[in-house]
């Protein structure tokens, strides 16, 4: 009975598109075509603002453009003590942050347990992250230039610096408990089960082989941390503080204030008088070209540490 | 019951709970020196955990309490001067998953001679541990040249016996094995254990098998579990031929589990 019922029903096509089929397969296409639109949308914006940047910056970028110090309130000469300004304060806040960081990441992910003491500083963590960035400089003006008074209550590079390395630190904290987390657990049980201690699981195990996610997300924070303008500005960055004076003595990191590329940028685009329309622009292009080859720098380590680690 | 020094491990009224769940009920166990032992039963019965308190590495998550004993070569294992490390280095665990670190072969048998030396060790007394425990394995013929190789790119069979390897330098008391065959295929399977059979005797191994046709060719005594208690603890063959309790048959003809 059952066989016959089979047979007859063979006579049916099958395994063929039916209107139901299509139908799905339609609304297939057009989601999968939405979804491809709204990542391409992604890319426009950035390919635009950097096009737009570069073709009204370039002109005006020169040798001497780079190396000289702004004259004429900006409307003449160059930029130098503002890219040195913006190293300085990157690089010490870095130097800051990157190790408390780091540091503070390998205990919350390789030691702590679930217990209140944690639970508070990961919450603190998060919270830190959602603090505005001008929260964060009046935090630096209390704290570091008049609490820790390093410049006899003055704005200093160093407030600056520890200004961003307090806004830049819960990102890099998340990046590396996120790089640490990545390393197999197995790892880990094997290295215990042969009696090593944590520290030695960490030292010998997990670290190499986290070191390339690390890195890169600390190197990340360059940008964010060469791009703010509110905190340090705060803190620690004077709109006028050409290395003129000394020649091509650099700043004092303590005693000083400096300027930066993102402040000069503020400045000369809407303060300044007689600037030529180029310039911002310029400043612009070189701002945003220090910090891509800083990360160019940093994704060829990290593709040159990962092509070393297989498993 | 005859002299207790035969007995390798030896736990009196241990119990485990993780967090409000009990997975150990009273379990009172004398485990053989020198023999195979292995624990079967359907999952969840609380072999693994089982297992995984003669290292204590149960204790890494928290929420873990645990009461009775555990004696091993007659110390217990939880008595406050009990220091993980050493302990760790006197009882092996093999995983699973077969679980080299990413480092090269040599590496990773010297490993632990390394953390537990101080002042490190010489290169020829490391030289001499690898070959050593590599032959013991049956790996040093196909692995003397590439002794230097990534260990995470062997096949899945060297990778098992690498982690047993990992092992001898620390000329362990007892190995643990978590169903160490399940992730090789039927030659791995047979590899392991015939290796397992050449360090009988000198080791004590304790084998957590889903496999019952395993725990009956591979070993000397059977432990079988249910719900967190022992359940029967004989010889394999008389576990398999003539099980004392009726849940033991039902297990073994395959009615549940």
């Amino acid at each position: 009975m059952n066989s016959t019922e089979r047979s007859t029903s063979s006579a049916v096509p099958r395994f063929v598109e039916t209107e139901f089929v299509r139908k799905k397969q339609r609304a297939e296409w057009i989601a999968r075509g939405f979804f491809a639109f709204m990542a391409a949308s992604i890319v426009v914006p950035l390919l635009l603002i950097l096009g737009y940047i570069i073709v009204h910056g370039a002109p005006a970028i020169s040798w001497e453009f780079l190396t000289e110090n702004p004259r004429s309130g900006g409307a003449k000469g160059g930029i130098w003590a503002a890219i040195v300004g913006t190293i300085y304060i990157v690089a010490i806040s870095l130097a800051v942050s990157a190790p408390i960081g780091v540091l503070a990441a390998v205990y919350l992910n390789e030691y702590a347990k679930e217990n209140w003491f944690n639970r508070v500083v990961n919450l603190a963590v998060v919270n830190l992250a959602g603090v505005p960035s001008i929260v964060h400089g009046l935090f630096g003006v209390g704290a570091f230039v008049y609490f820790a008074n390093f410049n006899q209550g003055r704005k200093s590079i160093l407030a600056a610096a520890l200004t961003l390395a307090v806004m830049t630190l819960p990102v890099i904290i998340a990046s590396t408990k996120e790089a640490l987390a990545a390393v197999p657990r197995s790892f880990r049980e094997a290295c215990w089960n042969v009696g090593a201690t944590r520290w030695q699981t960490i030292w010998k195990i997990v670290l190499p082989n986290s070191i390339s996610g690390i890195l890169t997300g600390v190197i990340l924070q360059v940008s964010r941390t060469a791009g703010e303008t509110a905190p340090v500005m705060l803190t620690g960055v004077a709109t006028w503080k050409s290395l003129q004076d000394s020649g091509w003595f650099l700043y004092h990191p303590i005693k000083d204030q400096c300027m930066a590329l993102s402040m000069h940028l503020y400045y000369v685009a809407t303060q300044a008088n007689n600037v030529p329309e180029a310039v911002p622009y310029a400043i612009a292009t070189v701002l945003v070209g220090l910090v891509l080859l800083v990360n160019a720098t940093a994704i060829g380590f990290r593709v040159y540490l990962r092509s070393r680690k297989k498993w | 019951m005859s002299d207790d020094s035969q007995f390798c491990i030896t736990t009196r009224d241990l119990s485990l709970w993780y967090a409000k769940f009990q997975a150990l009920k009273q379990v009172n166990l004398n485990i053989r020196q020198g023999l195979i032992t292995s624990l079967i039963g359907p999952s969840g019965c609380g072999k693994t955990t089982l297992l995984r308190c003669f290292n204590r590495v149960n204790e890494r998550c928290g929420y873990v309490t645990t009461t009775g004993e555990i004696r091993i070569l007659d110390k217990n294992i939880y008595d406050p001067d009990v220091s993980l490390i050493s302990l760790r280095k006197a009882i092996g665990m093999v995983f699973q998953r077969p679980n080299p670190l990413p480092i090269s072969v040599y590496e990773n048998v010297v490993f632990g001679l390394r953390i537990h030396s101080e002042g490190g060790v010489k290169k020829s007394e490391l030289d001499a541990a690898v070959e050593v425990a590599l032959t013991e394995v049956g790996l040093w013929t196909d692995l003397k040249d590439r002794l230097n190789d990534k260990a995470v790119g062997l096949q899945l069979e060297q990778q098992q016996k690498l982690c047993i390897a990992r092992l001898l330098p620390l000329k362990p008391e007892i190995i643990l094995m978590d169903e160490p065959c399940s992730a090789l295929d039927v030659d791995g399977t047979r590899a392991i254990e015939e290796l397992m059979f050449s360090l009988k005797g000198r080791y004590t191994m304790v084998i957590v098998t889903h496999n019952m046709m395993q725990a009956r060719r591979s070993s000397d005594e059977c432990i079988f579990m249910l719900m967190g208690e022992v359940v029967e603890h004989s010889r394999t063959e008389e576990l398999f031929l003539t099980p004392k309790n009726a849940k033991t048959a039902e297990y073994i003809e395959g009615r549940y589990g």
